[in-house]
């Protein structure tokens, strides 16, 4: 059907300005999507990359919270009794055999690690103010293994807790505010009043301010004995696994084997997963609405030439030219509207998203970066030229069809 | 005996707008091959809406259409489309061209349509047309930039592309001054004895009736003479 193409050519490029309009406004539409979209998936993924390498996949844990069955209950289970407000009584967060459940852990294929750990509050003395904060007791070596925590430390070596008793590496927040440096000593305080002075052999700094505010990291011995304990004591087992999307699944296998309680990342991150999925609502209402006005845009458009093409459309039909022909002929023009406009969106919205990954960002204490993260997904290109197309056809189907079925005496008797 | 090229038996039309009328009243027509016929009468007489039924562009009637032994009522609009492609040239008193073509490519659009010939062909028979027009220099031009006898010819050119059986004319010189009408009718005298195509013409003028083989003439929705 090249005469339907040429046709449709030369009806484009008999009025340029108004098929650029109409480009132009799928173009904008395109290209803001895809700028919105790359920003936003950037920040999604930034955040979600962050919130992954510093927490593990799998935490497991003694959960004292759980609502206990009560004695009478169990000695005297069809009477009616009654509790009032029961309390846990003083019972130790102690993972038993931590170290052997760690190492069957391992054994599992789909396990990239497991590192035991314990973690308590603590106050950091500065000067007469005391910080809240906590520390975790690790095996740095196996924790490095899990987090990559080497490629994290902003000053001194991991290595220097496996040589120093005492020592403790810091996050970056924390040592700012204490004003502390590689090789100072801190005095730290444990909840049962116990007070130890610990010498800093390395900062961190993981990007996110929950943690590079608070935590330190020590030897396990280490905390256990600043928290009196005996050499068997671990509060944590973290577990990271080689597909973080079976976490899910993995944790309750874990908890029904070991009768811990094991915490996915997606259970432990709700909030934050639930805030991504609000960011992408938005930005996808926010370019639907664009595209939407650019297919009103190019529905007026095609409305009004067709409009002012009623006599060739007569003309056409009288000399042979089907309906569909004729419908052809226009939905040809808006179908190349929207892919030349969705096209050069993509351009712009390349363009766009470059600037911004370029524009400088300054995350403050909340999280450590200097330029917005842009993610560059083709993805995102595919759908915004799918869309684009399809709006296009949708918009330009209805004239095209009104147009189809004139009737050409109607247009020449009126005359 | 002449061959039939069209014929309509007992066709009947009613407008049913503002209020029910009956514009067309039990035509029944020969038309023979080679013929120049000339459809008079007064306006509002129904001769213009008897063309286009003639011309399968209105369907809404009752009663039968044959063209060329082929019975068209009832059929799809999209096959009467491609029979009118095939079999119909149309000139009109207002020369509909389109106006962002040339007046080659106007007269190559039908056949491209219909593509029968590849393209070089058919840009070779359109100058042929325009030739035989006398408008051949004027090929390259704008159609919207021609004088109005040059649009009415290449309108004609038009309608001859794809060698019609059948050529219909809504007041083909209705809009053309007596030097230029003299041209087109010379043009259609020719088509009917050299070429021996069918002419069916809407006209007002009486000079151009008047020279045609026969003149139908219809009054209230009826052939009368």
């Amino acid at each position: 059907m090249r005469v339907i193409l040429s046709i449709a050519k030369t009806h484009l490029l008999a009025k340029p300005k108004q098929s650029l309009v109409a480009m132009l406004g799928v173009t904008f539409g395109i290209g803001m999507f895809v700028a919105m979209v790359s920003l936003m998936s950037g920040l999604n993924n930034f955040t979600e990359e962050l919130t992954m390498t510093s927490s593990p996949d799998i935490h497991i844990y003694k959960d004292i919270s759980e609502p206990q069955v009560a004695i009478i209950e169990q000695l005297n289970p069809e009477g009616v009794n009654f509790v009032h407000h029961p309390k846990p009584k003083n019972e130790s967060q102690k993972i038993r055999n931590a170290f052997q459940i760690a190492e069957l852990i391992r054994q599992d294929p789909d396990v990239l690690g497991a590192a035991p750990q314990l973690s308590s509050q603590v106050f950091y003395n500065f000067g007469p103010i005391q910080l809240n904060g906590n520390i975790a007791g690790v095996d740095i070596l196996e924790e490095d293994k899990l987090f990559d925590l080497s490629s994290k430390m902003k000053g001194g070596e991991i290595a220097g807790l496996l040589t120093t008793t005492n020592g403790l590496i810091m996050g970056s927040g924390l040592a700012k505010t204490l004003s502390l440096s590689v090789g100072d000593n801190v005095t730290v305080t444990t909840p049962d009043g116990v007070t130890i002075s610990l010498k800093v052999v390395g900062i961190f700094q993981m990007g996110l301010g929950e943690i590079d505010n608070i935590r330190s990291y020590a030897n396990i011995s280490t905390v256990q004995k600043i928290l009196g304990k005996d050499q068997a004591y671990i509060t944590d087992i973290n577990v990271k696994l080689i597909d973080l999307y079976q976490a899910k699944a993995k944790a309750v296998q874990i908890q029904s084997i070991f009768g811990y309680k094991a915490e996915d990342w997606e259970t432990a991150n709700a909030t934050f997963l639930a805030g991504a999925v609000i960011r992408n609502i938005m930005t996808y209402s926010v370019s639907i609405t664009l595209l939407i006005v650019a297919g009103f845009g190019i529905y007026n458009i095609l409305n009004m030439t067709i409009f002012s093409k009623m006599k060739d459309i007569a003309i056409l039909k009288a000399t042979g030219f089907a309906a569909k022909d004729v419908t052809g002929i226009f939905m040809t023009q808006s179908l190349v509207i929207g892919l030349v406009g969705s096209v050069l969106g993509l351009i712009l919205g390349f363009v766009l998203s470059y600037l911004l990954s370029l524009a400088p960002f300054d995350g403050g204490d909340v999280i450590a970066i200097d330029a917005l993260p842009v993610s560059f997904d083709p993805l995102y290109y595919v759908i915004g030229i799918v869309f684009g197309v399809f709006t296009t056809a949708v918009a330009g189907y209805m004239p095209s069809r009104k147009a189809g079925h004139v009737d050409p005496i109607e247009i020449i008797r009126g005359i | 005996m002449k061959e039939i090229i069209l014929e309509t038996k007992g066709i009947n039309k009613y407008f049913h707008e503002p209020q029910t009328f009956q514009v067309l009243n039990d035509i029944n027509l020969k038309v023979f091959k080679g013929e120049f016929l000339s459809l008079v009468g007064k306006s509002g007489c129904g001769k213009s809406t008897l063309m286009y039924l003639l011309s399968t562009m209105d369907t809404d009637y009752k009663g039968v259409l044959e063209i060329s032994g082929e019975n068209l009522t009832g059929k799809r609009a999209d096959y009467l489309a491609g029979f009118r492609n095939r079999h119909i040239g149309f000139v009109f008193q207002f020369h509909f061209l389109l106006p962002e073509f040339t007046a080659l490519q106007n007269v190559m659009i039908p056949a491209l349509k219909l593509r029968k010939y590849p393209e070089s062909q058919i840009r070779k028979r359109a100058m042929e047309k325009l030739e035989m027009l006398g408008i051949a220099d004027q090929s390259n031009k704008m159609s919207s930039k021609l004088s109005g006898g040059q649009q009415q010819r290449v309108a004609i050119a038009r309608a001859l592309i794809n060698d019609p059986a059948l050529i219909m004319g809504d007041e083909p010189t209705g809009n053309l001054d007596s030097t230029n009408s003299a041209i087109v009718f010379d043009i259609f005298r020719k088509l009917t004895r050299d070429f021996g195509q069918t002419i069916i013409a809407v006209t007002h003028d009486d000079d151009f009736a008047a020279n045609s083989d026969r003149i139908i003439e219809m009054s209230d929705g009826k052939i009368v003479g």
